[in-house]
């Protein structure tokens, strides 16, 4: 039985805090994690256990910051979470854009106009319609992501927009192409674009297809570059039940590594099916 | 289990300066060279650096290298002369966004056509990292960062906890980078952090039609860094570009001073400095 490659962890430069841990107010059918209005597997974090984490954080050097849940607008503390990781570094936070009413974006801008650091708003659709992308995120949603995105716009926030490959072609060029010009035509002058493949993990194993058994790493040695690439090699993970290996691996027993960042700073074996579709694809998770 | 350790370039220790010329990406703008060599002279340099990315985006790539190697300028590998020496089919810029992609390998295949075989094969000698002593601060000179030849330091996301790990990890007081083409420095102490020497090759997306280099200088036996605006014939570079056949999109920003291309990889706050 020949063994899986292993990450080493080459330097800590990004970190991301599952701030409203695997609470959502939408359930998607593409959601990796399974996150849902009553998936309490990882809870929210507090500003202490957040503080407590950033610290760390920055006395290792780590280089930027992600916010991601569930969604992070969903914990009541996020501006003064938003504010404790902008005074340390650039943040990026992951959102459905659904909970971005008009205040909330100026207090965003506030937030950014106050940091030497960039903060991104990172916003996901699932398509050019709301045909296609309420029906993987809910009836109406789409409607209501689009406002979120506009009020983002106008408070001269330019969100990076997201769109999974459950969205059918949007990773090839005629896919982008329209996806762009979908965004200007909603008034996203500039638009920033990610197109992301599918983990077929979580509720999106029953939605398209689970993974296969030749999807793993089994038998491959990864060349130093090749490592270099994949985000367990340079990110950890902070739930409100410890450090994780990286955003994707949430459910997995062993991809929990350590109470603490110091104690995560170690190899990881890459032994999970999801690990095959980020050394294929060259998917990561930042933006 | 293979190593799995990333390679350190090779580098060379210069050894202690009173004060240098430091030059960023030229990007194949000769004239912009040759005016920062001007100023470089006339600040009384011990030497000039110039930190990688001789070629791309303008014209006539060889008249930069030829400048650079008669006029005794101190050489850093970049990621186009890493790719052009080993004959790579991109230059390796680090860029994820196809927009971005599509206009950088425009650049890098005119630049590869039009770079001599000879100038090629000596990119390939050059070293990596450089270290100086000015100032009594230790210098490191690269081209990206320290670790990664291509790993872009810009201003906004360039955080002070993270230079001063680079600094302990690299043992060094300053790291001299370039490769953003956009100049910023920040010194979360005195004498240490980081400083970005901007770029000769395009202007620094402002509305302004000059480029930048930076001198550093040992100011009574204190570090003391500024950059410097260098301005040049651009209307004259613009005309070279276009009778080259060069993209109609680098010539405006030749003439304008906004970036009109490789803008996704720009920083939230980066961009939103910008007109596009
Ligand atoms: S995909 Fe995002 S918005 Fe949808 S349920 Fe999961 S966390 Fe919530
Ligand atoms: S899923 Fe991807 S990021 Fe997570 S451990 Fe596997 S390879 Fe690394
Ligand atoms: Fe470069």
């Amino acid at each position: 039985m020949s063994a899986f490659p292993s990450a080493p962890l080459v330097a800590l430069d990004t970190l991301w805090l599952q701030v409203a841990g695997t609470l959502c107010n939408l359930r998607c059918t593409h959601c990796f994690i399974s996150c849902s209005p009553d998936n309490h597997a990882h809870g929210m974090m507090d500003r202490a256990a957040v503080a407590r984490v950033l610290q760390e954080a920055e006395a290792l050097g780590v280089r930027e910051y992600y916010f991601t849940g569930g969604d992070p607008f969903l914990n009541r503390e996020i501006f003064e979470l938003a504010a404790d990781a902008l005074a340390r570094g650039p943040l990026s936070i992951l959102t459905n854009g659904v909970l971005l009413k008009p205040e909330w974006c100026a207090r965003l801008r506030e937030l950014s106009d106050a940091s030497p650091y960039s903060l991104d708003l990172r916003v996901s659709i699932d398509g050019w319609d709301a045909a296609t992308s309420d029906a993987i995120r809910g009836e109406g949603t789409f409607e209501r992501i689009l406002w979120g995105i506009g009020n983002l716009a106008r408070a001269g926030l330019n969100p990076v927009v997201t769109v999974t490959e459950a969205c059918a072609g949007a990773g090839s060029v005629a896919g982008r192409t329209r996806l762009l010009s979908f965004l200007t035509s909603i008034g996203l002058a500039r638009p920033r674009l990610k197109v992301m493949p599918l983990l077929r993990l979580g509720v999106e194993a029953q939605r398209s297809r689970a993974y296969g058994p030749a999807e793993t790493l089994r038998g491959v040695s990864l060349t130093a570059a090749e490592a270099d690439v994949l985000q367990c090699s340079s990110s950890r993970t902070v739930t409100s039940r410890g450090v994780f290996v990286c955003p994707i691996l949430l459910d997995a027993p062993a991809a929990r590594m350590a109470d603490t960042l110091s104690g995560s700073l170690r190899p990881f074996e890459l032994r999970y099916p999801s690990c095959h579709t980020c050394h294929v694809e060259g998917l990561t998770c930042r933006t | 289990m293979p190593d799995l350790t990333p390679a350190r370039p090779r580098e060379e220790d210069h050894g202690t300066l009173r004060r240098v010329a430091l030059l960023g990406g030229i990007y194949s703008n000769y004239l912009a060279l040759d005016a920062a060599l001007a100023v470089a002279r006339a600040r009384e340099v011990d030497a000039v650096y110039a930190l990688g990315d001789f070629g791309a985006f303008g014209p006539h790539p060889d008249r930069t290298v030829e400048r650079l190697r008669d006029g005794g300028v101190a050489c850093i590998q970049g990621n186009y002369e890493e790719s052009l020496a080993a004959g790579a089919g991109d230059c390796h810029c680090g860029y994820t966004d196809p927009r971005d992609n599509h206009f950088a390998q425009i650049s890098y295949d005119y630049t590869r056509e039009n770079t001599s075989a000879e100038h090629k094969a000596w990119m390939g000698t050059l070293p990596g990292h450089v270290r100086l002593r000015v100032g009594g601060s230790r210098l490191l000179l690269c081209h990206g960062s320290p670790r990664r030849i291509n790993e872009f330091l810009w201003r906004t996301t360039t955080p002070d906890a993270f230079i001063r790990r680079t600094l302990a990890e690299f043992a060094t007081d300053v790291v001299v980078c370039t490769h953003t083409g956009l100049h910023w420095m920040r010194f979360p102490e005195p004498g240490r952090g980081v400083l970005n020497v901007g770029a000769l090759g395009r202007p620094a997306n402002d509305g302004r039609t000059h480029v930048w280099c930076a001198i550093v200088e040992d100011h009574g036996g204190v570090l003391r860094a500024e950059h410097v605006p260098v301005p040049y014939d651009h209307e004259r570079l613009a005309r070279e570009m276009t009778a080259e056949g060069l993209p109609a999109e680098f010539v405006e920003t030749v003439r304008t001073g906004w970036w009109t291309t490789c803008l996704e990889i720009l920083p939230a706050k980066e961009r939103a400095a910008g007109r596009f």
